[in-house]
């Protein structure tokens, strides 16, 4: 008896296991607060620039609509038109508008859909200095080109007279992966520098001459963290989050400004008057005496036709909410909300969703 | 005693010790991880962490439970994927094989066990994300199967050809047949060592990355079903570890250190069967 | 066993119509069906392995196309104006495996000696436990330790200590700018590598005859100088076999890599210059890789990589099996 019982018992042993594991993997909701049976979930995926807010909304939005989850993955703006572009995702984020040519690959006709405003900012880790520097356009491009190397160059002590910047070699950080933040600093870094323009251009993802690459905002910000005498570009509520100093930067007008909510919306000002129909639009170095240059809308990228009936309706109330009420989680969060003329015309865009 | 043997002496002493530091060093490095995985990743390890969704990006207090929840349900998945394929080709390969089409099988399981788990990633993206237009657990777990079947099929054959002939012709006189005897009594005289080959396999893909960040994605809520895509702990853990936040760094030590913990308790119960099945003798 | 008594007692039968009624009784039986049944799952296998090299073939027909062979001699990875080349990983990829083996190799034959030769059977069996267990430690927890801990200390100690020492040679000749560049990749890798040097070098120094050594001890050799000028080199193939096995190891880890590369495209002699290796490059940006010619590259970059695996794969287990077949097991 005792024989058969032991040769059978690894026999019997695996089965239970084997059985809890089917009990546990369909249905989790035995681990977990039961959703309710018919929950819907949206996959999205895109820009790290607003994923702290986004990941609010959705979080927020969830709670509102318990059975309705939406899966932002926040895997870079070159993610995120990739793959609305493969159909892979129900919609995608970019702070870099898609191009003319991206959009002719579509096999959908894809809609952008401004969300908020953010800035870019320049980010520092240099030990012993914890004054706020001041950069001009000149000066960040000539870092980024790699022809100014170390911290006490006179392009960087000239605005910076009372900071003791070390003579130690600048470790410049950008990103790895296909970024709209990328693209809002190339961007701004084109109409600096006519070198910078024909030599690395503007895109999400360029050739960049010089640095380390980090993934994600949260990888460039991570980098600079850890690294002694980086200078990196992030979303402002990155640095902000993680009480890193960042520099102002010089707009068109001369006056340095440091980015906040007042200097974004004051870039934005200007634009709501030209917005072109399908909401791309660049606002770096924008005109006024307070506009922060390196300011940027970042957009949803929604498919014009979304063939199921269930998910078409949670995103064109989603975005209705998000573009309303959802905006009052922005301040928190570093963002500036959307001018409100901008708003009524997105709000007339969404009746394009078939 | 001639200065020359003096000297081939000291050499002699020289040379153990300093291999014996090698030996040593790489002791060492294992104990230093595990040691920095429970300093760091310590304090965070509740039952909070356990079973709780992640909280949105920069607020503290989340959890990694649909992150424990999706590796177990991508394992699962492999296990039923790659496990049959790997044991029943085993026993093809160890009982019936045809001498060429052998020789093909056990090359290109090669081959599929060289392949590295990005490339892997890349092909169940072609074959399996793009044509659902979807990312899921599905083609997670299909992924990791894939890897899992080489590896299966050699220890499964392996292990079936020690089973020692006599085994077999004992069974055929009695009458049986060959898949009787297969089946009846060379694969339980195998058994410890074909499952402790499939529990290695396991906890082998278990910390694989790279092919899930183009397959089963990521997810913040309970992935249901297979259709969805899911978060797994190796993924997380990269995720955090890269993100300047620190409360997620944590977090990200203490996922490395259940992790690591469930894969060296896998491989040290494996050897152990395994070790005292051999030196306590046949089956 | 009857079957054949039965075709005995009546040798007329016709051959192939004999050979039909044999097969339906030994299907009957279940043997055949045993046997196809077990062929289908062998040769899914086999369709797999062929279905991943179609497609991996398949989809690279762009840049295949375009580039041709000047993909492994361009420098450039530029998605802007849609110019990819290989070169800047193919370094990377060589350089960090280099710097791996370049450690391990001697670490690791080093504990494989003691292991197989020069300790008690005990010690040498419960240290070769611990080991096998670092080689199942997963990639992506070597990573943060190396973001975390290697990262720093390479920085803070070790590249100062090299640049002091040996600031003279080429490699170690640039500033040190983060730490996050190719040395600390190939310390990282060595880390992974070592364990299987010493596993398989030990179980190949273990299968080397055990009069080999007796020869050499009734010579009067000490202990090392019978290691050394005789088990060794008769096992030397073999050691090369785990080398080779460990460097196709190398080349495929993807996590640990690139989370302290650096994650920059370029070709630089010095070591303390970041770097990116093909795994790498495709892990950061397979997902948001836009176009086809960009997404086909970088198919184009794996499909490099995985036949650069079976090569070095298949050379390793041939030298494996001939050390394996030319002694016989101490065991």
């Amino acid at each position: 008896m005792q024989r058969i019982f032991k040769s059978y018992a690894g026999y019997v042993l695996s089965l239970l296991v084997l059985g809890a594991g089917l009990i546990l993997v369909t249905r989790p909701s035995l681990t977990a607060p039961a959703p309710t049976p018919d929950n819907l979930q949206i996959t999205a995926a895109g820009a790290t620039f607003p994923f702290p807010i986004y990941s609010k909304w959705f979080d927020e939005y969830h709670k509102m609509h318990g059975d309705i989850e939406i899966n932002y993955q926040s895997i870079g703006s070159g993610g995120g038109i990739r793959q609305v572009l493969a159909g892979t995702v129900d919609f995608g984020a970019s702070d870099g508008p898609m191009s003319d040519e991206q959009l002719a690959q579509a096999k959908v006709k894809i809609l952008h859909f401004p969300t908020v405003l953010g800035a870019v900012v320049p980010t520092v880790n240099i030990p012993g200095v914890s004054a706020e520097l001041n950069f001009t356009p000149e000066a960040l491009a000539g870092i980024y080109l790699g022809k100014i190397t170390k911290w006490n160059d006179p392009a960087l002590t000239g605005p910076n007279p009372k900071a003791k910047l070390p003579a130690d070699e600048i470790v410049v950080v950008h990103r790895a992966d296909g970024s709209g933040t990328t693209y809002i600093w190339t961007d701004f870094l084109s109409k600096a520098s006519d070198e910078w323009k024909n030599k690395v251009g503007k895109g999400t993802s360029v050739n960049w001459p010089v640095g380390l690459g980090g993934k994600g905002n949260e990888g460039v910000t991570g980098q600079i963290k850890q690294t002694p005498n980086s200078i990196g570009y992030i979303e402002l509520i990155y640095a902000v989050q993680n009480n890193m100093p960042y520099g102002r930067v010089k707009n068109s007008s001369g006056a340095f400004i440091k980015a906040d909510l007042d200097a974004v919306t004051a870039a934005a000002a200007g634009a709501a008057k030209d917005m072109p129909a399908d909401f791309r639009v660049s606002i770096t170095n924008a005109p006024g005496k307070t506009a922060y240059p390196v300011s940027s809308f970042t957009w949803l990228l929604v498919p014009a036709k979304i063939d199921n009936a269930a998910k078409k309706k949670v995103i064109t109330d989603f975005l209705h909410w998000m573009m309303t009420d959802g905006q009052k989680f922005c301040n928190n969060l570093a963002y500036a909300e959307l001018p409100k003329p901008i708003v009524a015309k997105e709000l007339k865009a969404i009746s394009l969703i078939q | 005693m001639s200065f020359r043997y003096a000297w081939r002496k000291f050499v002699n002493v020289v040379m153990l010790s300093l291999t014996g530091v090698c030996a040593l060093s790489a002791v060492f490095v294992l104990i230093f991880i595990l040691g920095n995985l429970v300093y760091y990743g310590g304090s965070n390890l509740n039952w909070a962490f356990l079973t709780r969704l992640p909280r949105p990006v920069g607020e503290t207090g989340g959890g990694m439970g649909n992150a424990i929840v999706g590796s177990a349900k991508l394992l699962f998945l492999a296990a039923i994927t790659g496990v049959p394929v790997g044991l029943i080709g085993g026993v093809y390969l160890a009982e019936y094989g045809g001498k060429t089409f052998s020789f093909l099988v056990r090359y290109t399981a090669d081959l599929l066990n060289g392949v590295p788990s990005v490339v892997m990633g890349i092909f169940i993206y072609t074959v399996v994300v793009i044509p659902m237009k979807k990312f899921s657990a599905l083609a997670g777990g299909l992924a990791l199967g894939v890897m899992l079947m080489p590896i299966v099929l050699r220890s499964t054959e392996q292990f079936l050809r020690a089973v020692p002939g006599s085994l077999r012709e004992g069974a055929m006189a009695l009458g049986a047949r060959k898949w009787r005897t297969v089946l009846t009594v060379v694969i339980p005289a195998a058994y410890k060592g074909i499952a402790t080959g499939v529990l290695l396999s396991l906890a082998r893909v278990a910390g694989e990355t790279a092919p899930l960040i183009f397959t089963s994605f990521g997810n913040p809520f309970w992935s249901h079903g297979w259709n969805d895509p899911t978060d797994t702990l190796p993924v997380v853990i990269w995720r955090y570890a890269l993100s300047p936040y620190d409360d997620w760094h944590r977090q990200a030590w203490a996922a490395g250190f259940i992790l690591l913990g469930l894969v060296l308790l896998v491989n040290i119960s494996a050897k152990l069967i395994l070790s005292r099945g051999m030196s306590s003798g046949r089956a | 066993m009857s079957s054949s008594v039965a075709t005995v007692s009546i040798p007329t039968r016709p051959a192939p119509v004999g050979r039909v009624r044999s097969f339906l009784r030994r299907l009957r039986s279940g043997d055949e069906i045993a046997h196809m049944f077990t062929f289908v799952f062998a040769a899914s296998i086999f369709l797999i392995t062929v279905l991943l090299v179609y497609e991996l073939y398949h989809n690279t027909a762009l840049p295949r196309h375009k580039f041709g062979w000047n993909f492994f001699t361009t420098q450039t990875w530029d998605p802007v104006f849609d110019n990819f080349g290989a070169l800047p990983f193919i370094y990377g990829t060589v350089v960090t495996s280099a710097i791996a083996l370049l450690i391990s190799v001697p670490l690791g034959v080093g504990a494989a000696i003691f292991l197989a030769e020069l300790a008690p059977r005990g010690i040498s069996d419960a240290l070769t436990f611990i080991i096998e267990l670092l080689a199942a430690v997963p990639s992506v927890i070597f990573g943060v330790i190396g973001v975390f801990v290697l990262v720093p200390i390479m920085r803070k100690y070790v590249e100062p200590f090299l640049k002091a020492t040996l600031g003279s040679l080429p490699i170690f000749k640039g500033p040190i700018i983060s730490g996050y560049d190719l040395l600390t990749a190939g310390v990282v890798l060595s880390i992974m590598v070592v364990p299987f040097i010493i596993s398989v070098s030990r179980e190949v120094l273990l299968a080397v005859p055990v009069d080999q050594r007796e020869a050499a001890l009734a010579l009067g050799a000490t202990r090392w100088e019978t290691t050394w000028k005789v088990v060794v080199p008769y096992a030397r193939i073999g050691i090369f076999g785990s080398v080779f096995l460990s460097m196709a190891r190398a080349l495929g880890e993807t996590m640990a890599v690139t989370m302290v590369i650096g994650n920059v495209v370029k070709i630089s002699t010095s070591l303390f210059m970041p770097g990116y290796t093909i795994a790498a490059v495709i892990a950061n940006e397979f997902t948001e890789a836009t176009g086809d010619l960009y997404t086909q590259s970088l198919i184009e970059l794996g499909l490099v990589l995985f036949l650069l695996t079976i090569i070095l794969n298949g050379m390793a287990r041939i030298m494996i099996l001939v050390t394996q077949g030319r002694g016989t097991s101490q065991e």
